[in-house]
């Protein structure tokens, strides 16, 4: 740990020249402890609020006629509510990443981003969990999906990745809400001693539960945190690999893959750092924060979004490559189909949007320049979600028996259900941005320069020597 | 304190404000080279080598993560066996009924998850948070210790205290400014 601070190295810095451990905490702070909420967030709130509306009514229709008012039928059994479950998880995965698996490689430019990440992460994950509710048929049933003594005496299919899912899916959701929660818990100090509404201090006051800062505090607090991290950075592999499992444990042609897990995890990465930069960009933007969200920043997400592009496009090449190799007629059927088939434009604006866009980013111009980011990560976001309707649907919709082929159209309700979704995800983050820090303050300050070497960084020193006594 | 003629508040500790980092881990040095012992330093963030110039000696944090973790194993592989094997027995074309590599990924998950919220409860239950009131809050100037400035506190507990020594001896140490905190 002798260079720290590697300001300079390889770049624009990872925080603007003149700040102090005052300057840090008063501007983040002041974000939330502001009295007047700014007109772009009471607009956007509105609109996502409004969205988060349509949601409620496509699902209330849902529960009052039942899965019919969806486009799925024989034989695409699994629509929209699939396709949408796996984007919003895929998303969700930045957030751990950045704040796990960043912190153990060292990396301490996650330090600005990692708080947002984690919130987008946890609403992803909450717009993702709400799916399979949904597509349950009998969604008021959903409990049965967990282990409880029950009068039935049954038990959960242990074999069925479907129940893996359950256990990946919501452990994830826990473990991101802890890690999320503990990070928080010394600036949600640092707003309860510096805001001036009797409300606010009470309302901050518990939830820091009485945090002072403590140097005994803070160092089983490093501790803690550290060992989460090495508990959620497993944690991130597994659940896009236990959600790549829900398919290739199927027969069906397209489906039964091994290379699935690892380019589902590529893909949630490349997703979720996608959407980090939609969020980041304009956020930085608007609250003027490009001092602590730098050039840096952008560039570093910028490289990991090509790096995981190049092997989501591994992906599809072994994809291909082995429906032909195999020599197995449905596997080769099944990637004819995808490239000249009915959906093939729908396979082809995938091709265009995951693999020749990012290409783009080699140039160091693109990566300097936050328009083309956005655009970029927009466009990728879109071709995740491409990517999820040609792996579910063209698969389904020509197996082995062409008298059961069929196609699949989406219907307005599963449009208004997706819509509903993103509205919920903005809802969520527009509230988030307005009552909690949305960059760590306590980890800023060991940023800043009259920090020096004492200030620790993410991981502390004794704990990787082990403890000594 | 009984001899006290009128009615004091009890003294909780004295607390002495810096203004940076590399002069708290110096006190705190000091403090504990001259003998004292009961004393905690506060500051906006985790700082290298100050809970060792306190004396302070390691935790036991991930025995507690470790346990959590094993115990979270346990109870997923035991809860799939029983019910697969004993309670709920499901004859699929005659494979084995303990059939272990499935019951792998919920087995990670349960124990990545009891491991998890070890941590997060053994943190604080052993910080003792959530903690209402401490006397440290009392400090007028506390609330900077959130934000840019490093206290210490030798404690009024200590069998050495005597608040002109340690008045003194912050004095000498750079301290800013000096306070009784009541209890």
């Amino acid at each position: 740990m002798s260079q720290v601070h590697d300001h300079g190295r390889g770049g624009p810095p990872v925080i603007g020249p003149g700040h102090t451990y005052a300057s840090v905490t008063d501007k983040i702070s002041s974000i939330v402890l502001a009295r007047r909420t700014p007109l772009f967030w009471l607009l956007g709130f509105f609109v996502s609020f409004l969205l988060t509306m349509v949601l409620l009514g496509a699902v209330g229709y849902l529960f009052a006629k039942g899965v019919g008012i969806w486009g799925v039928n024989q034989p695409i059994g699994w629509g929209f509510a699939i396709i949408n479950f796996v984007w919003w998880i895929g998303i969700g995965h930045a957030g751990t990443l950045i704040s796990a698996i960043l912190l153990l490689l060292r990396q301490e430019w996650r330090t600005s981003i990692n708080r947002f990440a984690e919130a987008m992460t946890l609403f992803a994950v909450a717009c993702a969990a709400l799916f399979p509710v949904l597509h349950l048929g009998r969604p008021w049933l959903a409990y049965w999906l967990l282990p409880y003594p029950n009068t039935m005496a049954l038990w959960p299919q242990w074999r069925s990745p479907l129940v893996w899912d359950v256990f990946a899916v919501s452990t994830y959701a826990s473990v991101s809400l802890l890690f999320w929660f503990v990070g928080l818990i010394p600036d949600l100090a640092t707003l309860r001693d510096r805001a001036k509404r009797k409300g606010f201090q009470i309302f901050y006051g518990m939830l820091a539960m009485g945090w002072r800062g403590s140097a005994l505090h803070w160092y089983r607090y490093e501790t803690a945190y550290l060992l989460l991290a090495g508990l959620a950075t497993p944690l991130v592999i597994s659940v896009h690999t236990v959600v790549s499992f829900d398919f290739t444990v199927g027969i069906i042609p397209g489906w039964h893959s091994t290379i699935f897990p690892p380019y589902f995890v590529a893909g949630a990465i490349y997703a979720g750092f996608a959407m980090v930069l939609l969020l980041a960009i304009p956020l930085r933007k608007v609250y003027g924060l490009e001092d602590f969200i730098t050039m840096r920043h952008l560039q570093n997400m910028a490289k990991i979004l090509l790096a995981t592009g190049l092997i989501v496009g591994y992906g599809y090449v072994i994809e291909a490559f082995m429906a032909w190799y195999s020599a197995n007629p449905y596997e080769g059927y099944m990637i004819g189909n995808r490239m000249r088939g009915p959906y093939a434009p729908i396979y082809w604006s995938l091709m265009l949007c995951n693999i020749v866009t990012p290409q783009l980013l080699w140039l160091k111009r693109v990566r300097s320049s936050p328009p083309a980011l956005f655009g970029i990560a927009l466009v990728v976001s879109i071709g995740m979600w491409l990517e999820r309707f040609v792996i579910v649907v063209t698969s389904l919709h020509r197996d082995f028996l062409p008298s059961s082929w069929g196609m699949y159209y989406p219907t307005i309700w599963d449009w208004a259900t997706f819509a509903g979704t993103i509205g919920l995800f903005l809802a969520l983050l527009f509230l988030f941005i307005r009552f909690l820090p949305m960059i760590s303050i306590f980890e800023m300050r060991t940023l800043v320069p009259e920090a020096g070497p004492l200030a620790m960084q993410p991981i502390p020193e004794h704990s990787v020597a082990g403890e000594e006594g | 304190m009984s001899s006290n003629p009128i009615h004091l508040p009890r003294i909780y500790g004295l607390l002495a404000e810096f203004e940076r980092p590399e002069e708290l881990v110096e006190a705190a040095r000091s403090a504990r080279g001259a003998g004292y012992r009961k004393m905690d330093a506060y500051t906006p963030f985790p700082i290298h080598g100050l809970s060792d110039a306190l004396g302070f000696r390691g935790t036991k944090l991930p025995l507690v993560v470790l346990a959590g973790g094993l115990i979270g194993c346990a109870t997923a592989l035991g809860m799939q066996w029983f019910s697969a094997t004993i309670h709920y027995p499901l004859n699929v074309g005659g494979r084995p009924l303990a059939s272990w590599p499935s019951f792998v990924p919920i087995t990670f998950e349960l124990t990545v998850l009891f491991a998890a919220v070890s941590a997060v409860l053994g943190m604080l239950g052993m910080n003792g948070l959530p903690m209402p009131y401490h006397p440290v809050f009392n400090a007028p100037r506390f609330a900077f210790a959130s934000r840019d400035r490093f206290f210490l506190c030798i404690e009024a507990g200590d069998p050495m205290y005597d608040e002109g020594k340690i008045r003194a001896f912050f004095a000498d140490l750079g301290a800013k400014e000096i306070v009784a905190v009541e209890e």
